[in-house]
């Protein structure tokens, strides 16, 4: 506690996040290209994820900030044509390796989507589901889990007493929370978030994004946000992007307040974009 | 200007009345010709039920319910006797072994198309399913008496029959002597003409799966075969179901292929490689030379096999309800 509140005082008692210590790294990435087919979508990108902190990512829209994230669990994989050099650890763990489980790798990296996607089950189901891939535990231990998961998504408490209604009867924001309870349910290290409040009104984005910073105490996080206030208020260190290429990557109190590229500044400041 | 300004005001201010008029009326004749190409097919439904009804009418008064569960069929007995069980017996034991194949295989063939195929090889396969779709269905007769049946016959029969001798239940349903003509050749051929029903239906079914909901399940960490279990199927249980219904209706109802390779035979028997009938092939075998009575008992049959599929369909229906209310609908 006694590094946080001298962070605080080292960036001047900004409004903004206060900004903690480094974190040990928890997602590396060194000399990142991508390409869709012909197209190079991502221009030699270097950065880290510090474990336990939220990491934001703004630019433009095709700047490639959701094609990074779909790098960090392999989602790429799915389309023919797509392809990656450089390198991209989690811990000791190459993500890059083409022999990597890939099963197992989206176990250990969660991804909540921009739109609200529960699976075609119940609330219970859409939960237990993805902890029944890995586990085999009972009735009763099982109840114990998927309560947790929706405590940890903030939604117990509105659908315990509807637990086998179909998950598609949910508002959009509760959808969103249940997919997040979702993600959480199989104990990932990293959640991935793509832009995950532009589908929803204020009042479940506010919802959605305490959650992400309760998250942040034992997930390491990335999000993509369109939205710079959120990306403002949810995230430790930001990274700017533009046209492929990471412009800034620092603490956010700093992207938002002195940002050293002219890019970022524009920007930020609603210039371009 | 002042030519344009004179010309517009010749016309003077156009009659708004009249063309919301000239609207409606083409609103009312477009509202009846959908109306009456609605309503006729109510009509044709009714009169061929009601001519069923009425030809089949002297064979029900002469034969009441004992028709359901007589199993003899002799129409040149005096007076015939005629029962309906071995048709019967026969629709629905083909039906079944042809849905019993082509399910798993044309739900098979789906999502090999949707989930797995290589971008190549996708049309080639798709334009086949197409194709077997296209072939008329007397010459899947054809190729199941020439060809179909004596392979079977020589080959697949001998070594089912050999494997479950003496063995209680599958014994009596595997037993011998191996024939040409037999429920499972017809189960089987019946099972390769509803394939691209259930097939077809299925890929388009599956296309309407948003991708973010596979990637969804993909990124709680699914193999492709679960995400195919848990998601895509539930997601597209409706259609899927339509285009197994729609197969079954045809497997029911289909006449000329079987009635080539069932062998006609009014016997039931306990072995799937006996030969039987089922009511179409019964028909269409005895309809051209039948006349009083046995016509007539073979219009009820019609009738019959009218209301089977009814209530094939209606208790598929059922199902469907039941599954929906199941995953919380």
């Amino acid at each position: 506690m006694s590094d946080l509140s001298v962070s605080m005082s080292a960036a001047g008692g900004l409004p903004q996040a206060p900004v903690l210590p480094e974190a040990p790294p928890k997602v590396t990435v060194r000399n990142l290209n991508f390409y869709y087919g012909e197209h190079h979508a991502l221009k030699n990108i270097n950065l880290t994820l510090g474990a336990n902190r939220v990491t934001a990512f703004i630019g433009p829209s095709g700047c490639g900030k959701s094609t990074l994230l779909r790098i960090f669990n392999r989602m790429y994989d799915l389309y023919p044509g797509q392809r990656v050099t450089g390198q991209l650890m989690l811990d000791q763990t190459n993500i890059l390796d083409p022999k990597l489980d890939l099963n197992l790798l989206r176990a250990r990296v969660g991804m909540v989507f921009q739109k609200p996607t529960p699976f075609p089950m119940t609330i219970y189901e859409n939960i237990a589901f993805g902890i029944r891939l890995y586990e085999k535990i009972s009735k009763s231990e099982m109840d114990g889990r998927v309560e947790k998961a929706l405590r940890g998504g903030a939604l117990w408490n509105e659908v315990k007493d509807k637990l086998n209604a179909s998950g598609l009867s949910l508002s959009g924001g509760q959808q969103q929370r249940l997919c997040i309870a979702r993600t959480v349910a199989v104990r990932p290290e990293v959640i991935l978030f793509d832009e995950p409040c532009s589908a929803l009104d204020p009042i479940s984005t506010a919802k959605v994004e305490e959650l992400i910073q309760e998250l942040s105490e034992s997930y390491t996080i990335a999000i993509v946000t369109h939205n710079m206030q959120q990306a403002a208020r949810v995230s430790d260190k930001t990274a700017f992007m533009y046209l492929g290429e990471l412009i800034e990557f620092d603490d956010t109190s700093k992207i938002f307040t002195s940002p050293t590229d002219r890019r970022t500044q524009d920007y930020i400041t609603g210039r371009f974009g | 200007m002042a030519v344009q300004s004179d010309i517009v005001d010749d016309a003077g201010p156009y009659d708004r009345a009249k063309a919301l008029s000239a609207f409606k009326l083409g609103d009312v004749t477009f509202y009846w010709i959908t109306r009456l190409s609605a309503i006729s097919v109510l009509l044709i439904l009714g009169g061929i039920i009601l001519s069923l009804i009425v030809g089949a009418f002297p064979a029900m008064k002469e034969y009441g319910f004992a028709f359901l569960w007589t199993q003899r069929w002799a129409p040149s007995a005096d007076p015939p006797v005629l029962g309906a069980l071995g048709p019967m017996y026969g629709t629905l034991v083909t039906s079944f072994i042809a849905m019993l194949i082509a399910i798993p295989v044309g739900l098979g063939i789906a999502i090999f198309l949707t989930e797995l195929c290589p971008q190549w090889l996708r049309r080639p396969i798709g334009m086949a399913i197409e194709l077997l779709a296209g072939i008329p269905s007397i010459i899947y007769g054809m190729w199941g008496f020439f060809v179909l049946g004596p392979f079977l016959a020589n080959s697949f029969q001998p070594f089912m029959i050999k494997i479950f001798d003496g063995i209680p239940v599958l014994g009596a349903i595997f037993a011998g002597p191996p024939s040409y003509l037999s429920l499972f050749n017809a189960g089987l051929i019946l099972a390769i003409m509803v394939l691209p029903f259930i097939t077809s239906i299925s890929v388009d079914v599956f296309k309407t799966v948003p991708p973010v909901l596979k990637e969804a399940a993909y990124g709680v960490g699914c193999t492709t075969w679960e995400v195919v279990r848990s998601v895509v199927i539930p997601y597209t249980r409706v259609g899927v179901i339509g285009g197994v219904m729609l197969a079954l209706g045809r497997a029911l109802g289909e006449t000329m292929a079987v009635t080539f390779i069932i062998g006609n035979s009014f016997r039931i028997s306990s072995s799937i490689f006996a030969p039987g009938t089922t009511i179409s092939a019964a028909i269409a075998s005895e309809f051209a030379e039948s006349d009083g009575l046995h016509q007539s008992g073979l219009i009820l049959l019609g009738l019959l096999l009218f209301v089977l599929t009814f209530f094939v369909l209606a208790a598929a229906r059922l199902m469907l309800m039941r599954l929906e209310k199941k995953a919380g609908n």
